[in-house]
């Protein structure tokens, strides 16, 4: 039952997209998305076709999340998702609109954008992985989002939930869901969820557990994960070898597998399938530069920096810190002063990106060792002559960093 | 040898979700790479403030945080620490809690600690937030610079005076100023943070405590001060060029 209206703009959107990959403008998802859902606000609703659908939301973990569940579920048939990560409803609109046989799609959604994703697409399971501060400048404040998705949760035929019973907020959210699923997917950022969200009063946390006076408190896992072991519901143990660095990928695997089971997709056959993957659009890959071996790390947030600072290892290696600040990315880095740059004192680190001065001053202060280099290449050069290198960009850093390596 | 100087960072869990907790160590190490042995004092949200600290240091945070912050504040222990003549530098949600009132989550007017004479409530049109750029009051700090990020217009009573005159950005909404120096109480809406972007201001701070302070060689932090004074002038460049139209025809 595809309208007249939604066909023109599904064409419109397309042509659109084809002008702008040709004229290499782009690879055209978002103004292709753009236009048909200016042409079609419904657009989105359409391009769903009652299929069957996960979404993947949080701050940090998204595309990752979305690239282990989507593997898990090509065991049950060809799935749609949007690869690429453009995941507001303009992107979404084009993934789904390129693809349209796929009876299964995976998408990983931008916070603010659940609610409105999930009354266009109606998918059986909202995956909710974590909640901390990220582009300040746009959001403001992190209890906010954490509200939206709880209004988000509690409508009528609402998905079930798969949720982190580590973090408070994503607890608090998705406990008004009619059915949740927890995963004790860890928690490494505590810094954003010392005040409850549903009382404001103070959270007190005795080991992994926490709770507050009001009531609120972290549920009961149904999967846990221990190092590299998840225990699924059954309670087999599931030693979970991924090629991807990381604690914090075990605990996305989990949340994967957990959705999976909704499409009876075992949690053996989940995993096998995830540990194929050995990079997610660039993050995590292993290249090289200058014929030394290079690693490029996404953070684009305190938690991922923390998270991403623990992949580097001791030993010699050249750091590079690349850091803008484009809308993207948050106008304002004030949060490098969030980031425990010290780990890195004994290390030579390359500070670079639109903001590299105020990479430098924070290393200055914290004691590290290091230059400041304007050009991206340079930077990556200068790295390259202390050993293998270890590249951690922000956002929109890492997309250059992935031409400066040839990938993408 | 002498006790460290401490430098109390107070409630960073609530308190610092804007990168401020940077504020306390810039004051360290700016110590102790003049041979000043100094430390910081992380205060934990179910502790109350040490008062024999030597510099307290609040940052920026959520409405709901904030409210808890002032409540634990409440018990009087910061309030003896200014009494005693010690030395306060709050940023944001930190400074408007010390003022006379301030509206909470709900919108709810909330006394503040009443360090500073002044009242905070909404401002008019949108949150403010983006480069802020001012020529503080404070003797020898100059131009300031950082950012802002919140949706409160603080207007200061006879008691305060504004610690900067803004010139680009909001500040308080109020008076063209931007936040407020009252005794030994000084306080602002910069982020970024503000004393990693304002090292003048820092050891003006110092000063305070420890008295004449040996040169640094700050060359990092005045490039990226010239970096961001240049990138304020392209934003207003920008922003002529879009306003410009053709004058119309007649």
């Amino acid at each position: 039952m595809t309208s007249t209206r939604y066909a023109l703009a599904r064409t419109a959107g397309s042509l659109a997209a084809g002008l702008s990959r040709r004229t290499g403008r782009g690879d055209g998802t978002t103004v292709g998305g753009r236009i048909t859902l200016a042409l079609d606000p419904t657009a989105l609703e359409h391009a769903a076709g009652g299929r069957d659908f996960a979404i993947v939301s949080g701050t940090n973990g998204k595309s990752t999340t979305r690239t282990f569940l989507t593997a898990a579920l090509l065991t049950r048939g060809p799935v749609v998702s949007n690869a690429g990560g453009a995941n507001l409803p303009t992107g979404l609109t084009a993934a789904l609109t390129r693809d349209r046989t796929a009876r299964i799609g995976v998408l990983e959604v931008d916070e603010p954008f659940v609610p409105i994703v999930s009354e266009a697409v109606h998918p059986r399971v909202a995956v909710l992985l974590n909640l901390s501060r990220d582009q300040l400048d746009r959001y403001a404040e992190v209890r906010r989002l954490a509200g939206i998705w709880r209004d988000a949760l509690s409508r009528p035929e609402a998905p079930v939930a798969v949720a982190n019973c580590d973090d408070p907020l994503v607890v608090w959210a998705a406990s008004a869901a009619a059915t949740t699923v927890w995963v004790s997917a860890g928690q490494r950022w505590a810094n954003d969820t010392a005040v409850c969200p549903a009382c404001g009063g103070v959270i007190t946390r005795d080991g992994a557990d926490w709770s507050s006076d009001c009531g609120l408190r972290r549920p009961t896992p149904t999967w846990t994960v221990e190092g590299t072991q998840v225990t699924d519901p059954d309670g087999t143990r599931h030693q979970v070898t991924l090629a991807i660095p990381g604690d914090v990928n075990v605990g996305n695997a989990a949340m994967a597998a957990a959705a999976a089971a909704l499409w009876d997709v075992t949690p053996a056959d989940a995993f096998t399938a995830m540990t194929l993957i050995d990079e997610v659009e660039g993050r995590y890959l292993r290249t090289s530069f200058a014929g030394v071996p290079v690693r490029l790390l996404l953070a684009k947030n305190p938690a991922g920096w923390v998270e991403a600072l623990s992949m580097v290892p001791d030993h010699e290696v050249g750091v590079v810190i690349a850091v803008n600040a484009r809308p993207a990315d948050g106008r304002d880095p004030s949060w490098l002063w969030d980031v425990g740059f010290e780990v890195l004192r004994g290390r030579v680190a390359v500070a670079t990106g639109e903001r590299s001065r105020d990479v430098a001053v924070r290393l200055r202060y914290a004691d590290v060792d290091h230059t400041r280099v304007d050009d991206e290449a340079a930077a990556l050069r200068a790295a390259t002559k202390v050993g293998p290198v270890e590249v951690l960009a922000n956002y929109t850093a890492f997309q250059t960093y992935r031409r400066v390596v040839g990938d993408g | 040898m002498a006790d460290p100087v401490r430098i109390a960072l107070v409630y960073p869990t609530v308190l610092g979700t804007y990168g401020d907790g940077g504020n306390a160590t810039v004051l360290t190490q700016r110590l102790r790479w003049r041979g000043i042995d100094a430390e910081t004092i992380d205060v934990g949200i179910d502790h109350s403030v040490p008062e024999q600290a030597d510099l307290y240091v609040l940052g920026g945070g959520e409405d709901s945080a904030q409210t808890l912050a002032v409540n634990r504040l409440g018990d009087g222990a910061l309030n003896r620490a200014v009494d005693a003549g010690k030395t306060v530098f709050a940023v944001c949600a930190g400074f408007q809690i010390l003022g006379e009132t301030f509206l909470d989550g709900a919108g709810a007017v909330h006394p503040g600690l009443g360090l500073i004479d002044c009242r905070t409530d909404r401002l008019d049109g949108p949150r403010a937030v983006g480069e802020l750029l001012g020529d503080s009051a404070l003797d020898g700090v100059g131009t300031v610079t950082g950012y802002e990020n919140h949706g409160g217009r603080t207007v200061l009573g006879p008691d305060a005076t504004p610690f900067a005159t803004v010139r680009s950005g909001i500040g308080n909404g109020d008076a063209a100023g931007d936040g407020a120096i009252q005794g030994n109480v000084v306080a602002t809406y910069l982020h970024g943070p503000a004393l990693a972007r304002n090292p003048e201001l820092a050891d003006a701070l110092l000063r305070r405590v420890v008295g004449e302070l040996d040169p640094l060689d700050d060359a990092e932090e005045l490039e990226l001060r010239r970096e961001r004074f240049a990138a304020i002038t392209r934003a207003k460049v920008t922003r002529w060029r879009r306003q410009w139209r053709p004058p119309a025809r007649q």
